[in-house]
């Protein structure tokens, strides 16, 4: 969903760079203030772990695609401003070294991509965990969950962009991309999930890092 | 030396980079949205390009350039995300 050069007009461009560099700022404060030895290696392995996953593109039906985004996994395991830094790496490096996403744009696709979708993946995933007796059941679900939710989100905040830039109506945008990737969200629920089982059967302290 | 778990995590990224080139090469949601709603051609072209869409140009192989391509994407992110959380935690020391 990286939106390139030209797809988003001067003003959404200039918001979305202002909204993107007020949140790494507060996110380089805030994860200073509680980043523990542990973590240290844990947000390199995420950053390359998410882009090598996002070159992963899965068919969806209709001769479409989708790949993992990562900012929901990302923020489950470091919090959602470790995340909102993980997803920023990511895009800026995609953007500069592998033309994908614009660099004008880059400002719009960490908010689509980082900002929002770690918040909305965070506190969806910690809503849901307690809803269920079994841990794994309740880490598994919730991560699918919080990893679907993410992907739509991303995909609606970009729509109201596009509409808002003039490129195309709120009332094509929005159902378009809505349906779209509600099924690759499916994709991203379900990596997000398996992802999660395995670092709760291989080294389940892992999952506490965010708490740190 | 013990084997530590990110280890395990940054082999495994690895090797989906390995396998980027099974990546189905059919457009994306939001690409395949905007050849369906007719603005696909408002998206510039890049500035200028290194790596374009994940291969390195220069390799006839195009599995082996977009495998390359994953390794080298992989390694910068790691050392990316890696540094900035050393740095963040040098920074957390000093407070």
């Amino acid at each position: 969903m990286h939106i390139p050069d030209g797809f988003v007009s001067t003003p959404v461009v200039a918001a979305g760079a202002a909204i993107a560099a007020g949140s790494i700022a507060y996110a380089v404060k805030a994860t200073s203030k509680k980043l523990g030895e542990k973590q240290i290696p844990m947000m390199g392995v995420l950053a390359a772990f998410i882009f090598a996953a996002q070159m992963l593109n899965f068919p969806i039906p209709g001769g479409t695609s989708g790949h993992l985004i990562g900012a929901a996994l990302a923020a489950i395991l470091l919090g959602p401003w470790a995340g909102i830094l993980i997803m920023t790496s990511v895009l800026l490096v995609q953007s500069l070294i592998f033309q994908d996403g614009g660099l004008l744009a880059l400002g719009v696709n960490v908010v689509n991509m980082g900002v929002i979708p770690c918040f909305v993946g965070y506190y969806l995933y910690r809503g849901v965990v307690p809803l269920f007796h079994k841990r794994k059941l309740g880490v598994m679900v919730g991560g699918g969950v919080a990893g679907w939710f993410t992907v739509v989100a991303a995909a609606v905040l970009a729509a109201v962009e596009l509409a808002v830039s003039g490129t195309v109506p709120l009332n094509v945008a929005l159902p378009a991309m809505a349906g779209v990737h509600a099924v690759i969200g499916i994709g991203e629920g379900l990596i997000t999930a398996a992802v999660l089982a395995l670092v709760l059967a291989v080294r389940a302290d892992l999952l506490e890092l965010q708490k740190a | 030396m013990k084997f530590k778990w990110w280890y395990g995590a940054l082999i495994l990224a690895f090797i989906l980079a390995v396998l980027s080139p099974l990546a189905s090469a059919s457009p994306d949601g939001l690409e395949k949205v905007a050849e369906n709603k007719g603005f696909i051609d408002l998206a510039l072209a890049p500035v200028f390009n290194i790596f374009p869409d994940y291969v390195i140009p220069g390799i006839p192989n195009e599995a082996l350039a977009t495998i390359l391509a994953g390794i080298v994407g992989t390694l910068v992110l790691f050392g990316i995300g890696y540094g900035l959380a050393r740095l963040l935690r040098a920074k957390k020391d000093e407070a």
